[in-house]
């Protein structure tokens, strides 16, 4: 590969090679130390500020009398209106790129996928905006936050899908092709039950990450300060929750952000570390 | 002639549905280009070049927001990139196998943390080390230097980037530890062969062995960081038009994102509604030529293979 590759390597000194090693180890266990520091502040400063706001009016009182159920309530209906949508398109993609996907259309989609991955989410929150909010029903509507969600959702649930359907083996396929079962019986009764386990992991993991998601939502629910009110009214959600009361400058509204904070977290996080440790550590390459 | 049979019928609902994410694409695409036709054709070329966002008067100009975008994911790059490959090559070459997997598991969490989350944190704890600990000192001593002139607050392009930094980390860092990864045991056991230290395998050899797979994790991390709505939007500052045109890297600025964010609902006009969808557009474009970018970067490096049936 090179040729002079001893003149890169200063043989004479030793122990400064040795020493520079050191300095490299170092710098490198620092960088991690670095990164860890601001993750370890986030939840030390939301678990501190957050905690005192939490009491049983602020988790299930409206928005007038300074709680934050609607925007739990519409946090679970948001997530609830996403997955129905996105998970089953998302896994049916996945399907199609990993048992049939070896032609260009699927490498078309399966490029298409991953580049909206990288997608920013506050241009799919406005797409949703025009579609649906000013278009097909003509005013805010939880509707429009889980279409811009499941936007978002789709493509990682067919990431995650087709990576955990290429971990079966290729004898179940062939040993059901023995069996002169049909193609299409195999994967629903073969293969996506034995890649039950990474699915689930999968697409809860997407579910989380969307669950966290502001921008789209922002666009779309308007936020509001009472209970789900319906398919064409304003909805209130966690995060857009936590972004509103952050712009206005009162103590308790900002406490009250911390507060919603603390169980935005709480939820992301308990999803994310409890399906992490009950999934198999092989899924774990696959949740980027 | 293909039959009707039901594994063809199946396979053609799967790939009928697989289309619905170039249809997500191409609908995105149709709605801004068709939402900002409007700004476009009052303000043609000047929406790009233009620096005053007036809706009074409307002028709009989005050059502020992109030099503001393109200097925090800057900023974001030059603090992130050393950072990430630094804990790729640490869990990868480095760590003992039993803290490998905490490792790593920390650094996927900050992936997992909301970015309204970042946003808030940003606001209430990182503008305030960056003020005592970053703006105020360099102001004092380097005020003259127009970089770090003006009143630093705290809010504006740096402490953007720097919350960027934060956010990019493990994008890059988890795709540069499977480039680093990849890198054959045989290379780095040729290295060792002729007495190489760790320090000297890993600069000499892994790295360069991995130089464009690496390059495409960067490549993705900037995709992030140029998407990145919330958390800039709330430590930016939103300074709206020429104001926010860049000077100094202390003072309050816009992105393209914290600027449809900050300002969507207060337009007054079909114009300036236009215009913000025609920021929308602007961003698509930028950021769909780095995703692409990196897909390509990415996808030749680690041979992603096509299918589970070769």
């Amino acid at each position: 590969m090179r040729t002079n590759i001893f003149k890169k390597l200063d043989l004479h000194s030793y122990k400064l090679r040795k020493f520079k090693n050191k300095i490299f180890y170092i710098l490198c266990l620092s960088c991690i130390i670095v990164a860890i520091v601001p993750l370890l502040s986030i939840l030390f400063e939301v678990i501190l500020r957050g905690a005192p706001a939490i009491n049983l009016q602020f988790l299930t009182g409206n928005g007038l009398h300074g709680g934050i159920g609607p925007a739990i309530q519409g946090t679970v209906i948001l997530i609830g209106l996403t997955g129905a949508i996105g998970i089953p398109i998302g896994i049916l993609t996945g399907v199609y790129l990993s048992e049939y996907g070896t032609n260009k259309y699927a490498t078309w989609i399966r490029s298409i996928n991953d580049i909206l991955t990288g997608f920013p989410s506050i241009i799919v929150g406005i797409t949703a905006y025009s579609l649906i909010v000013i278009g097909l029903i003509g005013r805010f509507s939880p509707m429009a936050g889980a279409a811009a969600l499941s936007f978002m959702l789709i493509p990682i649930v067919a990431r995650t899908t087709e990576e955990s359907l290429k971990l079966v083996p290729n004898s179940a396929r062939e040993a059901a092709m023995a069996l002169g079962i049909h193609r299409w019986r195999t994967i629903i009764s073969i293969i996506l039950p034995s890649a039950k386990g990474g699915l689930i992991t999968g697409t809860l993991l997407a579910v989380a990450r969307i669950a966290g998601e502001t921008a789209p939502i922002l666009l779309t629910i308007m936020g509001s300060n009472f209970f789900f009110q319906g398919f064409s009214a304003p909805m209130d959600a966690l995060p857009l929750r936590i972004y509103l009361n952050s712009q206005l400058h009162t103590q308790i509204a900002q406490t009250q952000a911390w507060g919603a904070a603390l169980v935005l977290i709480l939820i992301v996080l308990t999803l994310n570390i409890g399906v992490r440790l009950a999934s198999n550590n092989r899924y774990r390459k696959i949740t980027r | 002639m293909t039959k009707l049979t039901g594994d063809n019928i199946f396979k053609c609902i799967v790939a009928v549905i697989a289309a619905f994410a170039a249809i997500i694409l191409i609908v995105n695409a149709y709605v801004l280009i068709t939402g900002s036709v409007r700004v476009f054709s009052v303000s043609g070329f000047g929406f790009i070049s233009g620096r005053s966002w007036n809706p009074g008067a409307s002028t709009f100009g989005v050059l502020p927001a992109i030099l503001g975008t393109l200097i925090t994911s800057g900023i974001a790059l030059l603090v992130g990139v050393p950072l990430s490959l630094g804990i790729a090559i640490f869990i990868v070459e480095m760590a003992p196998r039993a803290v490998r997997v905490p490792f790593s598991y920390l650094i996927e969490m900050l992936a997992a943390v909301p970015s309204v989350i970042y946003g808030l944190w940003g606001m209430f704890v990182l503008r305030f080390w960056v003020l005592d600990y970053i703006e105020t000192p360099l102001n004092t001593y380097l005020g003259w230097f127009p970089l770090f002139s003006g009143t630093p607050t705290g809010y504006g392009f740096l402490t953007a980037g720097l919350i960027l930094a934060i956010m990019i980390i493990p994008t890059i860092a988890s795709v540069s530890r499977e480039v680093i990864s990849a890198v054959p045991n045989s290379i780095k056991e040729a290295a060792y062969g002729i007495g190489a230290t760790k320090g000297e395998v890993i600069h000499h050899w892994v790295l360069s062995y991995g130089r464009s797979g690496i390059f495409g994790a960067i490549i993705l991390g900037l995709g992030r960081a140029i998407g990145e709505t919330m958390a800039v939007t709330m430590v930016i500052g939103n300074a709206a038009g020429a104001k926010g045109m860049p000077v100094s890297l202390f003072q309050p600025g816009q992105t393209l994102p914290s600027l449809i964010a900050g300002g969507f609902f207060d337009s007054q006009t079909p114009l300036q509604s236009s215009a913000y969808i025609g920021a929308g557009l602007v961003l698509l474009v930028i950021s769909l030529l780095i995703n692409i970018a990196a897909h390509v970067m990415v996808t030749r490096v680690l041979k992603v293979k096509g299918g589970a049936i070769e």
